[in-house]
Order: C-alpha cells, then structure tokens, then sequence
C-alpha cells in the first residue's frame, strides 16, 4: 500500500514514529483552535469603513458596485441593471429566501426569473452573498439550493446582492461565521471567493475581462435590512 | 516520467537566445511582473512580517506532516470524498486513469495544474482513449501546440499574441478564417466559446490544488478565469491531482498564505475566484460533483523532509523566483528541460529526478540572490542551489574544465606568494587590455560573455594591495 510506504518514508525522513503524545496534541491543538495569525490593519475599522473599503476595491477589480438604501429598491436596481446593457429581462436564481421575498410583483412585473442551477442559455444570475470581505472587495458564496454555484460561473453576467451588515473585515471573520452557521470542522462542498469578474493575463501579461466565468460583476450593497 | 532536457541547458540556452519570438514575448513580460509585485507589496505593509509568519506555518505543517496528512484523509472521507496515496508518477496515472474509466469518461476537462504536468497525465489518458482539454488559456494555448508550460503560472508566457492567432487559425478551422483576431478581447473570447461545449460535454474535471487544508479536508484553488470552477462544479466526478506538502493545519493558515500568493505571482490583491472545495455535493445541491477524489502525490518529496532541501517544500508555486529571475528572463523556462522552470526548479528538479538528471540545472544561476528576496515563503534558494553544485561536484558530475580549473585555483589558492604574484599579473594584465575606456571587448577564453557585452576592466589596485593600505 502506497500510504503506508509514504507515512513510513515521511517519519524515516523526520526521524518520528508517528505515535509521540507530543507531536499528536500540537497537531490536534493546531486545528481545534485554528487562531488566526497576523491580520493587516487595513481590514480593521468600524461598518463604515468597511463598507468603503469594500467597495473600493470590489471597483479597482472591475465590479460594479450599486448602493441601496432599502429591499423593496432591489427588484427595479435589477431591471436597471439589465436595461443599461441591453440584456433580456430575465434572470436565473436559486431558492434564497431573501430573494424570494422581494416584491417582484410589484416593481419588476415584467421580469422573467428562472429558478434553480444554471444552464448555458442564461445570460444573468442573481445571488445572495453569504458575507463580503472589505480586505480585497471579495464576495464569499457557498454552495446549496438556496444560491448553487452554477450561477457564479456559467452566465455572462452576475449580479450578488449583500447586504451590509455581511461585510466582514477579514476572511478570518468569514470562517468563524461559516463555523457558526455549518459547525466545526465543517464546510458546505463549495465555497466560493470571488473578486471581480472572470479574467485573464495569459496572452502578453494584458488583463482581459470574461475569461470563462461572468464577463460583469454587478454588486448590490443593500444598507438596511 | 517525462524525459528531461535539463543537461542540455547550455545548448537549449543559446538557441533560447537566438529565438526572437521567445525574446520578444520574455521583454513584454518582465518589466510586468516585477512591477505589479511591487507595488502590491509596496500596499500592504505587513507583507513581511507575514512572509514570516507563512514561512513558520508551513514549518511547523512539514514537521508534523505524517499526522496532518492522517487527519486531513479523515475528513475527506468523512465529508464523502476519497483520497488515494501514489508513491510515483506511474501509481498517480494509473489511478486517474482507473478512475476515468469506472466514470466512463470520453472527455476530461482539466484546470491548471503543475503535478499533472509532473505526471505527464494528458499523455496517459489519451493512451487510454480518454481526451484531456485544457481549460487555462494558457494551458489550452500550447496544449495546441504540443508543447509544455513554460512558466509555472503563465504557461503561454513565451509566445506573443501573432503565434497564439495563428495557432487558433490552424486548429480553428470550423470558423470563418477570414475573422478578426487582432484585438486580445477577440482571442479570449474565440476560446471561451469553444471551451464553453467542452465544460458541458466534460465527464469529469480534473484540478490542481493550491493548498489542502486538514481542519476540513478541503482543496483550494486559485485563479483567474474561472476556468477551474467549471471544470470541477460541471461533470459527474472532480479528481484533485495534488501533492503531499499542499498541507496546512487551518483556513486561518490558508488565508495567511493567501494573502502573499497573488500579490507575489501577478502583483494583485487577490486572484479573482478562490475556491474550497469539500467532498462532493450534498444531498439537496442542485449543482456541483457527484464524486470527490484527491490524488496525493510523493514523488520523492517525502526524502527531502529532514534533509537540506525541505525548506524548498514551502514552495507556493508563485512564480516570483522565476520573474525575477535575470537567467529566466534571458533563457525562457523550456532551456530548463523539464516540469519547473527557473530558480525552484533549479532546486526541485534536482531533488524529483535526481541531480544526474538535471546536471547543469543549478549552475544556471549569477546568484544575485533576487529570487529568495521575493520569496514569499523566504526560501534560501541560492544556498540550496549550492548544496546541489557541491553533490555535483562529490559525485564527479561537474565538466572536466570546470574541475581541471577548480583544481588549478586549489593549487594556487593554498600558495600565497604565487596567488599574489598570479592575481598582480592578471590584473595588470587586464588593465592594459580595457585601457582608458576601462571596459574590455572580447576577452579569451571569456568569448560566451564578450560576445555579448562587454568585461568590465578591473579597480585600480588588487584587493590585497587595497587591504594592505586600509586605514588602521
């Protein structure tokens, strides 16, 4: 068996065996506290700060960022969006209770929307972020029926919807929220850092947007809940 | 095990040399990456303390690294995944390959990944009748060519935008050859409509990984295009082809190391899609792989623990050594000859196929010692390219002028009166030669560098003539 004969050539290398109290309870130690190491002073700051942060750099990296002040503003922000660049008025999105209890009927009548994972016709998706990282302008999604993730990568345009109490100064934070909401030693099978739209660099080092995931990444900061 | 070319570098450096293509696209590419890394760095002042702190993480995984491996293998099982062990290159292939046929796989897409190249996989699925498609641009791009990746994280780096066009024009034929490519956007956007069929038609995706994470057995991949998400969110199977020091302990681990990957690589704050993957997808996913597999690779790296080449198993993979590199951005990475290019691979190659195998790999170096100060994980490669010049030399593995003068300077060295009288002569000499413009043109015996440019002409006096009349 390869695994034996790798472990074994590992502790002939380090000169252990594999069985020291020691070197177990620093291993178990390491994992079950899982601290943090040094967190630059950039992410640190109050709800303010974070969210100008956040926006700051989403923009640097070619996302669009769009401030609402309340829900109900969404669904006409959407169709906005869509009218700006010519796209249909369709959208594909999963079984996110936020999104489903927007008041579509009401101010985006006229807007298709698809449910579940996305398939290669859909021109935009619509998710909800589960938390934003103002370090980097960086949206955190996970996987499941509510946003799957399909709909990060397959339509040309992707517009995220999070909510501003979410923004997180540091990824650190973001783990710790992921470990309240799916346990310790946990994780759902997806998560997904996404900061900016699709690109590439690959011919003559010239960033082009719209590699293979979303050529646009349209962010909607709700400020209130 | 692919067939090294290393031994002959210096005859792969000349023609490298010669080749206008390669020189042109290594002059676009060089002032971009030293400068991007610059001022991402120059923006985030804990960028050293925490090339410290990652060097101490990945430390202190690689002295525990048998038990962290056992309690990441855990958790992937017990998230639903598995995790198969290959000692070699030919295990690690016969296992994907295994894999694919159980899948009933037709058609493999693939993200960007170095051990696959390690493995030489592309080549053992298409003997199995499997087709392998790259996804990376870069990848996808001399995968048409029949060529390997030239630069760890811009596989393409070698070729400027006329070769890729007229690459796409030979292989594209199914679209109209009179379309306009002269625009990148055009280019970028021709691949991504042909590799949008292949994600779908994809039985499995296969993935790199950039770090595994033991907390909650999880693979992490970085990059750009999001090329690697549909590789692996897309078909039925996503197989991780990785290797056993992509271990850290924690995601706190991870987002320490992260942080230093991008800005060191290409000089951004953050690639654009960093992503966990954790088993396979859940009860109630409406997307995502029915099954998880993680291939851990050896390949001799666990002999390297304990030794003086461990440190170069903190390697992120960033590509900074080799963008920084003045041999590099000369010679290009194929005058290497084999999987890793530039100056970790001058260390690693060495240490996977063995020193007689890679001769010459760590001479080609000036050791102007600019690779371990951009090291994000500090690692001292010129030391450790030294240890392998005098393994070299041990086994008799060095050229015979190379020994022949090593040994005259021996001679002379433990002879102080000659060695005063030889280097007095020799540095008049050279004075006369580079006159008053103090520069020499061509120098015998010093051909390979005058033909080049010029020597510079020596100091006024000797080092010793200036010791002895020092200031006391």
């Amino acid at each position: 068996m390869s695994r034996e004969a790798i472990l074994n050539s590992i502790r002939r290398s380090l000169a252990v065996t594999g069985a020291e109290d020691s070197r177990r309870q620093a291993v178990a130690e390491r994992i079950g506290a899982h601290r943090p190491n040094l967190i630059p002073e950039r992410a640190k700051g109050d709800g303010v700060h974070r969210l100008t942060l956040f926006a700051e750099m989403a923009e640097e990296v070619s996302a669009t960022v769009q401030r609402v002040k309340k829900l109900d503003e969404l669904p006409s922000a959407i169709q906005g969006f869509l009218r700006a660049h010519n796209l249909p008025q369709a959208i594909r999105h999963g079984a996110d209770p936020l999104i489903e209890a927007l008041p579509w009927q009401q101010h985006a009548p006229n807007l298709e929307r698809r449910r579940g994972r996305a398939v290669p016709a859909d021109e935009t998706s619509l998710s909800h972020a589960f938390a934003g990282v103002a370090e980097t302008g960086t949206l955190i999604l996970h996987s499941g029926p509510d946003n799957p993730t399909t709909l990060n990568f397959l339509p040309d345009n992707h517009i995220v919807i999070l909510a501003a109490p979410d923004i997180a100064g540091t990824y650190e934070e973001v783990w710790e929220r992921l470990r309240r909401k799916f346990g310790e030693r946990n994780l759902p099978r997806t998560v997904n850092m996404i900061t900016g739209p699709s690109r590439t660099g690959d011919v003559e080092q010239t960033i082009e947007l719209g590699a293979h995931g979303p050529r646009r990444l349209h962010i909607l900061i709700v400020e209130q809940l | 095990m692919i067939e090294s070319t290393a031994p002959a570098f210096k005859e792969n450096a000349r023609k490298a040399l010669a080749d206008t293509v390669l020189q042109s696209a290594l002059s676009i590419a060089r002032p971009r990456f030293v400068d991007k890394r610059r001022k991402a760095k120059d923006r985030l002042p804990e960028f050293d303390a925490l090339r410290d702190q990652a060097r101490d993480i990945k430390n202190h995984t690689l002295a525990h690294i048998d038990l962290y491996l056992e309690a990441y293998e855990a958790k992937v099982k017990e998230q639903g995944g598995e995790v198969h062990w290959a000692a070699t290159p030919d295990e690690a292939r016969d296992i994907v390959v295994g894999l694919c046929r159980r899948l009933q796989a037709k058609t493999v897409t693939k993200g960007k990944s170095m051990i696959s190249e390690e493995i030489d996989l592309n080549r053992a699925l298409e003997q199995a009748g499997i087709t392998p498609i790259e996804t990376d641009l870069g990848e996808y791009i001399i995968q048409l060519r029949g060529e390997r990746p030239s630069h760890i994280i811009a596989p393409a780096v070698h070729l400027t935008k006329s070769e890729i066009v007229a690459d796409f024009r030979r292989v594209h034929t199914h679209l109209p050859p009179g379309r306009d490519l002269s625009e990148i956007s055009t280019i970028v956007g021709e691949a991504r409509g042909i590799l949008r069929e292949k994600y779908v038609e994809a039985d499995v995706g296969i993935t790199g990984a950039n770090y595994l994470i033991a907390e909650t057995g999880t693979s992490i991949i970085v990059t750009n295009e999001g090329n690697g998400d549909l590789t692996q969110i897309l078909p039925k199977a996503h197989i991780v082809v990785t290797s056993i020091e992509k271990l850290v302990p924690t995601l706190e681990d991870a987002a320490t190391i992260l942080r230093l990957l991008a800005r060191s690589a290409t000089g951004q704050e953050f690639s654009a899609y960093t992503t966990l993957s954790t088993g396979p997808r859940r009860s109630g996913d409406p997307d995502g792989p029915g099954e998880y597999h993680v291939v851990l690779l050896d390949n001799g790296r666990s002999r390297m623990l304990g030794g003086e080449f461990q440190d170069m198993l903190r390697c992120i993979r960033c590509g900074a050594c080799m963008n920084h590199c003045p041999v590099y951005m000369a010679v290009g990475g194929h005058a290497y000859g084999w999987v890793y290019p530039g100056p970790m691979g001058a260390v690693l190659t060495p240490s996977l196929i063995g020193v007689e195998n890679s001769a010459l790999l760590p001479n080609a170096s000036t050791f102007c010692g600019r690779c371990e100060e951009v090291c994000p994980m500090r690692i001292p490669l010129p030391k450790m390219m030294r240890h392998w010049r005098e393994r070299e030399f041990a086994r008799h593995l060095s050229p015979p002028a190379q020994r022949s003068g090593l040994a005259l300077w021996a001679y002379v060295a433990r002879r102080p009166r000659l060695y005063a009288f030889a280097s007095w002569l020799g540095h008049r000499i050279l004075r006369t030669m580079a006159g008053r413009k103090g520069r020499i043109a061509a120098l015998p015996l010093a051909g390979a560098w005058t033909r080049h440019r010029d020597f510079p002409g020596p100091q006024k006096m000797t080092f010793r003539e200036q010791w002895k009349r020092r200031p006391r």
